[in-house]
Formats: structure tokens, C-alpha cells, sequence
């Protein structure tokens, strides 16, 4: 018990620590696809360390929940990062929600990000937090109907369950599980503000979605939402794997050799996932806004189609 | 008269609600006595009662009957798990109701306020007796009461003509429901021609005319709890009442219709068929998608409210729909786990909306304003009731660890267990349904940031809303009550888990189980199929937001600096430029276009004075309605042709009515 705890908050470390790490890779490796040099995997750490040292600037007029957002995304991310199976299959809050809770946590994060962003009164603010919500609500069921394929394979919602039965299935592709799939990696390009759907690299006024809404944040605020952006991108890549993916991660019995050879598989799992990443959006254009609900409508029927092919072919 | 204890007391706690709103009429231009006295002591017996029906809930059914009613039918009352538990949702929503009117109700608005109190406590007392009614004839008389009651509290400012319109579609759409309602039970007493609930359970209906009589309840009940596209009333009357009797109406009143259904579907019938719950679902589902829609592009605060009241209906039909399914095809744990849900999320959203209704009579008071267009920034100048409203807000987007979220994760729970149905359509019905009860979900948290931000957050958008002040004591403490029940009943499920289970055992005969829920988890199938911890979550996310705030400020020399909003570098920004309520609905308008009925008028760029105007509208007005009070007054203008005025004419019809009614006898 003990021992699955430590595990699990190490891992749980781990994976917020490593977050920026992921980040840089991809933006690395998208540099490398378009013939730039790139600034290096590090360049995040750089960015975070700035803001952190600098003044916050804090608009005239900002409530107790413009300040206080920051720190609850950042919370969030921290705790579901605690819920997902990033290395080992035990997480330390695992048992206590499950993947519907998970959702819901993603959601109360968003919530939270899209009134901080209506705080201020300004254009721009209220303009973002209408758009992330409108990515929000049809990428959510999405979500929550993949993951519901995959409980229905498993017959449970449990992370753990799902990934220990998955990785241990016979190696053949469930015709539900590919649908979910293609609509899993949707949601993911969506929530997490990518190409297609968003641009994180650009401030470009009439597009940017996640930017226009964090615009009046700065400094330490800012760092924290970059780190939570961060980390969620770690977290959406990390059950990406743990659906898709599932072999290699640390059965709940194994000592401390199979902790470290869990550690080297996600490793290389995650930077395989970033380069595929970034590979993704360098070949794809983004979308004008209102092509983005045709988008992510497309990945909800996607992922209802699994769902119905599930039940149709009990596979 | 010798009554059983639990029933005995409670029944007298709802005799003191009638007296204590005949009162009321003691002094009826006395606010002081009134909204002092009166109202604080009607909470009081709110929460009595709630407690009693508590301790009643795991005691057997007890029965009486009162020495009053028709000549051969005495009423009868019957205090068992259902009534108790719904006698726990009246209660425990209206304590807090009634000490926010306390301090709601002002002198001077409409009807005297003596009179209100009778009107507000007959409404309670009689909302009470439809749970406890155990035959139809006091269950009739109960649901008219309550109607009319409620017709004349919609109706306080009766001088404002809208109102009374409102009034008038409230009144005769209950009536028309009451029609199916009364039909229902003429078919369910079977021949016998015994009206009590105990003879209709003996009674063997054939399978048609089970269904027939479900159809009609299902209509009468759906009329009630606003299932489309009988819901036309409720954006009507829910803006037209004051806003303590908006939140009784919306989130308690529209419950007893689902008591009812739940009654008559699973008690009463006790046999239900397969169909049934496929219609209910699909109804449901379409409901629930169909308020979502409609609540994300409303102008008007209640009227928002009230979709999203519509919204939430659905999602509890759709559980309903999964509970007859269930028990139709021989599921009974599962139909537990679907029925749980569906009371737990029919208690949750008596709360959370409540909540959101008083606090946008908070806003009404303070500013004058329910179109959303001219509020904003409120939370500056009430911070209070933002505060309160934020974690209605959050309960009733079905956020964890609130209470909205545990009644959605079961009802998920509920669909996701589906074992492989006997039924192919079934089997397909269920995701789709699943699909539908999740995107309904998401859509109601844009609802609510929606509604959240445009009123609260942001500058203000009126120069008048400077002057806005805060609740007063008494509907701080109203609204601290809801507000701390929201928060409960999210992180201790496990009290109203046990005791729905009662409930489940009454109705289906099987219940969950004691493991299904513990002080630390929920786990209503088993431990490794699924589980959510709300005490582990909430106390993890407080634990992860404590830490990081204080990682940040041991790390950071933790200066602020106040300036201007950047908002890219643009300087001349003002409070016109924010998102209106409009703006906010664009999207939702675009992509659900044919859920509504647009008419727009956009203005070219070469006009001198350019003037933009939206109406939407709902569609069914044009397609069920318009017709129907077409044709209505097509007939009327028809048989108006016998009314010509002259007496010999009238004297004349009697005569040959007289032959005719001579020549049919002889």
C-alpha cells in the first residue's frame, strides 16, 4: 500500500516535471520538419524560469477568480496526472476516480480557465473563453464516449483495470478500439489547442483560441497555465498510450529493475508520440474557426461509431 | 382518527404550513409579521419535515385515512420509501427558499404579502400531500391545488399584461395535463371502480391498457415537468414569478411530476414494458439536448434558467427511460443503479437550480435588470451571491466534487454497465443515448459559463449597475443553505445512497447493496469496475491547489503591479466590447441553426443607421401550437353562430333539444 503510493506519487512527479520536457521535444521536432534549427527540448524550462522571475501585472479590476484560476488549472492537471498510468499501471489516486471523473476534471479545469477569461471585460478575453468552450463541449463527450469503448472492453472504468486488460488482450485490432482511436487523437489536437484546431505558437488576433483567453495573464500566472498547458498535453499523450498502446508499463508487483524498464518505455513511447505529434500538425493547415466544430463533431461521431461497433460486433 | 407516528407528524407539519399561511392573512399589509415571522417559521417546518420523512424513509410503508372527502372515497395518505424520499427533496429545498422570501418579498409589488404567504404555504402544503396522496381522488385534489396555487403566486404582479398572458399558458397547459391525468387513473382502476392506489395495484391491466393508461400519464406528467414539446410554459412562467417561487416551481415542483411517473410507471403498473422505456429515454434524451440548445442562446437570466430546468428534466426522463428498460427486461441491479441516479440527480437539481434562481432574485432586486445585455461585473459589487451562484454554477455543470457530477457518473454508470439487452434496437438505443446524455452534459457547462460570466464577471455593462448592493442577511442565509447542500450531497453520497436504496427495494425489489457505497468511495457495481472517491478528490484537488500556491510563493518574490487590461495593446476598450449574451449563444446558433426558428435583420455596410435584430424562437410553437389555437378558435367561431342574442331563438333551441332528448327516450 505504502509502496504504491510512493510509486505513485513519484511517478506523479515525474511526469509534472517532465511535462515541459514533452513540449520542447514536440516544438523541436516541428522545427526540424519545417527546416528551422529549433531552439532546443529545453526552451520551455527557459520560458518558464523567465516568467517566473518577472513582476505580475494584474489588470484594474480583476476578481479573486482571475487569480485564483491559475492555481486551480494547475491543481487540476497535477491531480489527474496522479489519476492516469503513466509508468507504472498503479496510480496513487486511481482507485479514487475514474475515467468519467477524469473528464470531469478536465472539464472543471476548463470551466475555470473560460470565467478567468471572461474576468477582465475585455474583447479578446470573453472572445477566447466562448471558443474554448465551444471546443470544449463537443471534445468532452468525445472524450468521454472513447473512453467508454474501452470500458466496455474491459467492463470497468478504472485506468488500471483498462490498461492492465488491454495490454494483456491478444494482438489483434478491436474494430471499436481503431475508431476510438482516430477520435481519440482528434480530441487530443483539440484540447490541447494544436493544429488544426489552434495554433499555440502564434498571437494571431482572429484565430487563436487558448491565447485569447490567457491574454492578460503574466508572470508567475502565466508560467503556471503554461506548465498546466504543459501538463496536460503529458496527460492526454499518457492515456493515449495507456488505451493504444498499453504494453510496457510497470505491472503493480514488480521491483525496482522493472520500475526503471517501465520508465525507459515510456520514454521512448512519449517521444515516439511527440514526433508523431508535431509530424501531425506540420502536415495539416488550421482550420478556420468555424470548420472547427465540423472537426470535432466528426471526432464525436467517430468515437459513437466505435461505441456502436462495439456493441454490434461485441469487439 | 388515530394516525401513525412518522405520517402522524408529518401530516400535522403540513396542516401548520396551511395555518401558518392562513396567518398571513391576520395582518395581510404587515410585511414584518409576515416575512419575520411567518416565513422563517414555515422554514422551520420545511426542515422538520425533511428530517421526519428521513427517519421515516427505512420504516415501513404506514398508512391512514382522514375523515374527510367524498362520501364512499375517504382520503387516504401512505407514507412510504418514495414519498419519504421526496418529502426529503420538498423539504430540504424549501427551508432554504423560504428563509431567503423572508427576506425577498417587499411591500408594495403586486399581491399583499399576507396573501402571498397563503398562496406560497398552500403551494408547499399541497406539493406535500401529492407525495403522500394514496388515492387518486386526494392525489387530484392535491396536483389542482397545486396548480392553482402556483398560478396565482406566477401571477403576483397581475398588472403587468405579459405576466398574466404567462399566467394563463401556465394554467391551461396544467389543466390539459390534469385531463390525461385524471383519464390515466380512470383506466388504471381497471373496472373495479376503486380509486385507492392499493386497488390499482390489484388491478390486472392487459398490456394495451397498461400502455394506454403509462401514455397518459406520461403526457399528464410530462405537462407538469415541462418534456418537450409540452414545455412551452416554462420560459413563460419561470421569468414571470417571483424569484422564490420560480426556484419552488422549477425545482420542486417540476419533481413531482417525476414522483408521479415513478409512482404510476413502477408501483401502481408494476409491470413495466420494455417500449415504454425506450420512448421515455428517447423523449428524454431529446429533451435534455433540446433545453441545452435553447438555454445557450437565451437573453433573459430565467428564461435561461428555465431551459436549462428543461434540460435537466430530460436527463432525469432519460434515467427514468433506463429504469422501465431495465426492469422490463429482467435487470434488476442495473434498473437500482438507473433509478438511484435518476432520484439522486431529480434531489441534486432541486438544489443546485434553486440556488441559481434566488440568486438571480439577488440580481433582479439589485438591479432592476434580467436581461443579461445590460448586467455584468457583479461579482464587485455582490460578491456574496456571486459567491453562492459559483458553486451553483459549477454543481450544476456537473463538476466534480459537487454534487451535480455524482448523479450524472451514476446515471453514465447506468448506461456503460448495459449488458447485452435481449433486445437488438435496445442494444443500439443505449449508446446513442449515452452519446446524447453526454453531449447534453458538456453543452450545460457552456450554459453556465455562460451564465456565470456575462452576469457576474467583466465590467459592467450599465453605468446603474454601480449602484448594485448585496443580498440581505436573510437571503444570504438562504442561499448559504443550498449552496452547503450542494456541497454535501457531492461529498457524502453515501447517506443518500443507503437511503435510495430503500426506495429501490420498495419499487424493484433489489437494491444495490451496502457496498455499493462507503464514507470513502462509490462503487455501485463492484470495486473493480468502477469507483469515485468525492472525500479523495475533493480533498486532492484542495491538497494539489494549497501546494502549488505555496510552491509559487516560496519560489516567486510574489510582486503584483495593477495597470490597464492589455487585451493586444488595444486602447480604447470599453464595456460594450465584451461578449455579449448573444455573441456567446453565435456559435451554438450556428451549429444547431434548425433547432430553431430564425429570423434575423442584418444591416448592409451602406446604411446611415445600421440596426441589428435577432429573433429566435421555438419551433414547436409554430408546429404544434399555433395550429391547435387555430383550429380552436376556427370551431369556436363556428358554434358562435348559434349565439345570435334573442331570447325566442335560446328558447327555441331548448324546445327542440327537449324534442330531440323525447324522441331518443320514447
Amino acid at each position: 500500500m505504502t509502496r504504491d503510493l510512493l510509486l505513485g506519487i513519484f511517478q506523479a512527479v515525474l511526469s509534472i516535471v517532465a511535462a515541459p520536457l514533452l513540449l520542447g521535444w514536440v516544438d523541436q521536432c516541428r522545427a526540424w520538419l519545417q527546416n528551422r534549427r529549433g531552439a532546443g527540448v529545453l526552451q520551455p524550462y527557459r520560458v518558464l524560469r523567465k516568467l517566473m522571475q518577472k513582476d505580475a501585472v494584474v489588470a484594474y479590476g480583476a476578481s479573486p477568480l482571475f487569480r485564483a484560476s491559475p492555481y486551480v488549472q494547475f491543481g487540476a492537471m497535477c491531480l489527474a496526472a496522479a489519476i492516469i498510468p503513466i509508468v507504472s499501471v498503479t496510480a496513487p489516486l486511481a482507485a479514487s476516480a475514474d475515467t468519467i471523473a477524469l473528464v470531469g476534471l478536465f472539464a472543471l479545469a476548463r470551466v475555470f480557465i473560460a470565467l478567468a477569461g471572461m474576468d477582465i471585460g475585455t474583447a479578446f478575453g470573453s472572445l477566447g473563453a466562448r471558443r474554448e468552450m465551444l471546443v470544449g463541449f463537443l471534445s468532452e463527450p468525445a472524450l468521454l464516449m472513447v473512453f467508454f469503448t474501452a470500458s466496455l472492453i474491459c467492463q470497468s472504468t478504472l485506468l488500471p483495470t483498462i490498461v492492465d486488460t488491454l495490454a494483456h488482450r491478444e494482438l489483434v485490432i478491436y474494430p471499436s478500439l481503431a475508431f476510438a482511436g482516430v477520435a481519440f487523437t482528434m480530441v487530443l489536437l483539440a484540447e490541447n489547442a494544436r493544429i488544426p484546431i489552434d495554433n499555440p505558437t502564434t498571437h494571431l488576433e482572429l484565430t487563436m483560441i487558448h491565447e485569447a483567453m490567457v491574454l492578460e495573464y503574466s508572470a508567475r500566472h502565466l508560467a503556471l497555465i503554461e506548465w498546466a498547458a504543459a501538463l496536460k498535453l503529458m496527460n492526454f499523450t499518457a492515456i493515449g498510450l495507456a488505451l493504444f498502446i498499453p504494453w510496457g508499463l510497470t505491472a503493480a508487483t514488480a521491483g525496482p529493475s522493472g520500475l526503471i524498464v517501465g520508465i525507459v518505455t515510456t520514454a521512448l513511447k512519449l517521444t515516439a508520440a511527440g514526433a508523431v505529434l508535431a509530424l501531425i500538425e506540420t502536415v495539416s493547415a488550421k482550420l478556420r474557426i468555424f470548420r472547427a466544430p465540423e472537426f470535432l463533431a466528426t471526432a464525436f461521431l467517430l468515437a459513437v461509431l466505435g461505441l456502436l461497433v462495439h456493441q454490434l460486433l461485441g469487439s | 382518527m388515530s394516525l401513525p407516528s412518522a405520517l402522524q407528524a408529518v401530516f400535522t407539519l403540513v396542516v401548520g404550513w396551511i395555518v401558518l399561511g392562513a396567518a398571513g392573512l391576520l395582518l395581510p399589509r404587515n410585511l414584518v409579521w409576515v416575512s419575520r415571522v411567518l416565513f422563517p417559521l414555515g422554514a422551520l417546518i420545511s426542515a422538520a419535515i425533511a428530517a421526519f420523512a428521513f427517519i421515516a424513509l427505512p420504516l415501513p410503508a404506514e398508512m391512514a385515512t382522514l375523515p374527510i372527502g367524498l362520501p364512499d372515497l375517504p382520503m387516504h395518505l401512505r407514507l412510504d420509501a418514495l414519498s419519504a424520499f421526496f418529502l426529503i427533496l420538498i423539504g430540504l429545498t424549501a427551508a432554504g427558499i423560504s428563509i431567503y422570501s423572508a427576506g425577498y418579498f417587499r411591500a408594495g409589488e403586486g399581491t399583499a404579502p399576507g396573501l402571498l404567504c397563503l398562496q406560497y404555504h398552500v403551494f408547499l402544503a399541497s406539493m406535500a400531500m401529492v407525495v403522500l396522496a394514496d388515492d387518486a381522488f386526494c392525489f387530484m385534489v392535491s396536483w389542482e391545488t397545486m396548480a392553482l396555487s402556483s398560478y396565482f403566486l406566477v401571477t403576483t404582479q397581475h398588472r403587468v399584461p405579459e405576466i398574466r398572458s404567462a399566467g394563463f399558458l401556465y394554467l391551461l397547459l396544467a389543466h390539459v395535463g390534469a385531463i390525461g391525468l385524471l383519464l390515466c387513473f380512470g383506466v388504471l382502476q381497471g373496472g373495479s371502480w376503486q380509486f385507492t392506489f392499493d386497488a390499482m395495484r390489484q388491478a390486472a391491466l392487459s398490456p394495451a391498457w397498461a400502455s394506454v393508461a403509462f401514455g397518459l400519464a406520461l403526457f399528464g406528467f410530462g405537462t407538469k415537468a415541462g418534456l418537450v414539446p409540452l414545455h412551452v410554459w416554462l420560459p413563460e412562467a419561470h421569468p414571470a414569478a417571483p424569484s422564490p417561487v420560480s426556484a419552488l416551481m422549477s425545482g420542486v415542483m417540476l419533481k413531482t411530476a417525476i414522483y408521479g411517473l415513478i409512482r404510476i410507471s413502477l408501483d401502481l403498473i408494476h409491470t413495466p414494458q420494455w417500449i415504454w422505456g425506450a420512448v421515455v429515454l428517447a423523449l428524454g434524451a431529446f429533451t435534455g439536448l433540446f433545453g441545452a440548445v435553447f438555454a445557450a442562446v437565451q437573453t433573459d437570466m430565467k428564461r435561461l434558467l428555465a431551459y436549462s430546468s428543461i434540460e435537466n428534466i430530460g436527463l432525469i426522463f432519460t434515467g427514468i427511460g433506463l429504469t422501465l428498460l431495465f426492469r422490463a427486461l429482467g435487470q434488476d441491479s442495473l434498473a437500482a443503479l438507473a433509478l438511484a441516479g435518476t432520484l439522486y440527480h431529480a434531489l441534486n437539481h432541486a438544489q443546485f437550480k434553486s440556488l441559481l434562481f434566488l440568486a438571480t432574485g439577488s440580481v433582479l432586486h439589485a438591479t432592476g435588470q434580467r436581461n443579461l445585455g445590460r448586467l455584468g461585473g457583479l461579482i464587485h459589487r455582490m460578491p456574496w451571491v456571486a459567491g453562492f451562484a459559483l458553486f451553483g454554477t459549477l454543481a450544476m455543470a456537473g463538476l466534480p466534487p459537487l454534487n451535480g457530477f455524482v448523479s450524472e457518473w451514476l446515471l453514465l454508470q447506468a448506461y456503460l454497465f448495459t449488458p447485452s439487452l435481449p433486445q437488438g434496437m435496445v442494444d443500439m438505443l443505449v449508446p446513442l443515448g449515452a452519446a446524447a446524455f453526454a453531449l447534453t452534459v458538456a453543452l450545460a457547462a457552456y450554459v453556465l459559463v455562460k451564465f456565470y460570466g456575462v452576469i457576474f464577471l467583466g465590467r459592467a455593462r450599465e453605468a446603474a449597475l454601480e449602484q448594485a448592493h448585496d443580498a440581505s442577511l436573510l437571503e444570504r442565509c438562504g442561499l448559504t443553505w443550498l449552496a452547503s447542500t450542494c456541497v454535501v450531497l457531492g461529498l457524502f453520497p453515501v447517506v443518500v445512497l443507503r437511503a435510495l436504496d430503500h426506495v429501490n427495494r420498495l419499487l424493484l425489489g433489489a437494491g444495490l447493496g451496502s457496498q455499493a457505497a462507503s464514507w470513502w468511495a462509490l462503487t455501485p457495481t463492484s470495486a473493480a469496475r468502477a469507483a469515485y472517491s468525492p472525500l479523495a478528490f475533493g480533498s486532492g484537488i484542495a491538497i494539489a491547489v494549497l501546494a502549488v500556491f505555496l510552491f509559487v510563493r516560496w519560489l516567486y518574490h510574489g510582486r503584483v503591479r495593477e495597470s490597464a487590461a492589455w487585451d493586444c495593446g488595444f486602447p480604447a476598450q470599453t464595456s460594450r466590447m465584451q461578449d455579449t449574451a448573444e455573441g456567446f449563444g453565435q456559435p451554438i446558433r450556428r451549429i444547431f441553426g434548425p433547432f430553431f426558428r430564425i429570423r434575423r435583420q442584418v444591416p448592409s455596410p451602406f446604411d446611415a443607421a445600421p440596426h441589428y435584430a435577432l429573433d429566435l424562437s421555438d419551433r414547436w410553437w409554430y408546429w404544434v401550437y399555433e395550429p391547435i389555437g387555430r383550429a380552436v378558435k376556427a370551431s369556436a367561431n363556428r358554434i358562435g353562430v348559434l349565439q345570435q342574442g334573442s331570447i325566442a331563438l335560446y328558447l327555441l333551441y331548448s324546445f327542440v333539444t327537449l324534442v330531440a332528448l323525447l324522441a331518443f327516450v320514447l
